[in-house]
């Protein structure tokens, strides 16, 4: 799954996949269609991912998307990923997010994780046998990164470490954590074992949205890891955050692309067999005009998320700012069509029976996670004016 | 490459965050104000992409990339370490 189409000719605009890459879309689609879709209502109703889901999941590969063959992992190039998270957007937003988070702790340990690191950990990412989590918000601190609270004092060889994290998607079943702590006033980054004393995990219930995505809260009273197990120096903390976020931004961008689609299916089927005034509500023209808005919303997020993905691997700097472009196209857009999708389902669509009010919560999430809506706006803007400087 | 080379490369790339701050080669890059969080991972891939060194964990320590002066040095090690 790692040989994307040729590039294209020097400014020429490349408007398709690659056969492997429609290929593996196809296979994403029929797994979710089977495995996913007809059962995330009930995990969303659940609060929770069964484990044997996880299992299944794993036993795809897929889990292992973001880790190269060498490795163990599945080796896919940005695109070929992009495509894998947003079917299964499309099918479960809280899986995604497992997808999400699990890959990001694995890019970290590839990217930046010392080769002890890497050893002991990028073939059970790869093998979906550990778990891997996101651990950088804390109950008071959420989009400004730097201004983590948790801290990790040197000790001897060790590291300890003291704080709260908050909203660690997975982190209720999660194995390996990529954790965030002052160390010496400076920012950095830690690799943290389930099971490490002092180190306890608590599970967040009544969430709006991604309900199944097994939030939790992390306590750390005195935990001792040690000082191999910072990623990177200290110092570059945020760095390696940062950089963790843009993988999970586009993952993020990609799934709510699923969401808009999954909004435009279900509002198209429903719209085409309930009939009001002795006609499908589809042949409404006030129906029309959001199933349009919808269909526009997919494909504009769509192309924004494959264009970043191309972008990604070309190794092209400026993948990162279309990344954003494409996380915050996706999330508004999908929050919209959300909204719609509930509207032409009418009461239906306020009913459990039907996915669309989930994936009106789903999306609202959608435009928190990853950078805010807002925070995606202030940096979209300033890097376009830097442009102009 | 020399390591007058390394500096100008180094400099061009450091400028254009700099917003016109006559930056010396022994200053403190972080202590400019001018750069953020996004920039020390944006120096990591330069430096590995212009120079075609890798970054490796050990290396990221902020030392190395404090200044155009330790930017310089650490190349030149990177470089000479690769042809060993």
């Amino acid at each position: 799954m790692s040989d994307p189409a040729p590039p294209p000719a020097e400014g020429a605009l490349r408007m398709e996949l690659g056969p492997a890459q429609a290929a593996a879309r196809a296979e994403f689609a029929a797994w979710v269609a089977e495995h996913v879709t007809p059962h995330a209502g009930a995990w969303d109703r659940e609060a929770r991912t069964p484990p044997e889901v996880i299992e299944r999941l794993a036993a795809t590969g897929w889990l292992g998307a973001a880790i190269p063959r060498e490795h163990g992992g599945a080796g896919m190039d940005w695109v070929t990923f992009g495509l894998l998270n947003e079917e299964l957007g499309r099918g479960c937003s809280s899986l995604r997010s497992l997808l999400t988070v699990h890959s990001m702790a694995a890019h970290a340990v590839l990217r930046w994780g010392s080769r002890a690191q890497k050893e002991r950990w990028l073939g059970p990412l790869a093998r979906g046998e550990a778990v891997g989590a996101f651990a950088l918000s804390e109950p008071e601190v959420g989009s400004d990164a730097s201004a983590v609270q948790t801290t990790a004092t040197p000790d001897g060889d060790s590291y300890v470490l003291d704080g709260r994290k908050k909203w660690t998607t997975y982190g209720q079943v999660a194995d390996l954590f990529l954790l965030f702590a002052k160390a010496e006033g400076k920012p950095a980054a830690f690799l943290l074992e389930r099971g490490t004393p002092g180190f306890e995990v608590s599970p967040l219930r009544g969430i709006t949205g991604t309900r199944a995505s097994m939030l939790a809260e992390l306590r750390l009273d005195g935990c001792r890891v040690p000082k191999d197990a910072r990623v990177a120096g200290v110092g570059f903390g945020l760095a390696v955050a940062v950089a963790t976020l843009e993988v999970g931004r586009y993952s993020v961008a990609c799934g709510t692309t699923g969401i808009i689609r999954a909004c435009l299916d279900a509002s198209l089927d429903y719209a085409a067999r309930r009939e009001q005034y002795g006609a499908p509500i589809g042949e409404h023209q006030l129906v029309q005009r959001m199933l349009a808005e919808m269909a526009a919303g997919y494909r504009a997020a769509h192309w924004l998320c494959l264009r970043a993905g191309w972008l990604r691997d070309a190794g092209d700097p400026a993948a990162a700012h279309e990344t954003f472009v494409a996380k915050y196209a996706a999330s508004t857009a999908a929050t919209r069509a959300a909204l719609d999708a509930v509207q032409i389902h009418g009461a239906n669509g306020c009913s459990e029976e039907y996915p669309v009010e989930r994936y009106l919560r789903d999306s609202r999430v959608m435009e928190i996670i990853e950078g805010s809506t807002q925070i995606q706006q202030v940096t979209i803007a300033r890097g376009e004016l830097a442009g102009r400087r | 490459m020399t390591e007058e080379e390394i500096r100008a490369r180094l400099r061009e790339f450091v400028a254009r965050f700099l917003r016109g701050h006559d930056l010396r080669d022994g200053e403190d890059l972080f202590a400019t104000g001018y750069v953020n969080s996004m920039f020390a991972m944006q120096l990591v891939q330069f430096v590995e992409s212009s120079f075609g060194v890798a970054c490796e964990s050990e290396d990221l320590e902020i030392d190395n990339f404090r200044s155009i002066d330790a930017l310089t040095a650490f190349v030149q090690r990177k470089l000479g370490a690769g042809v060993a």
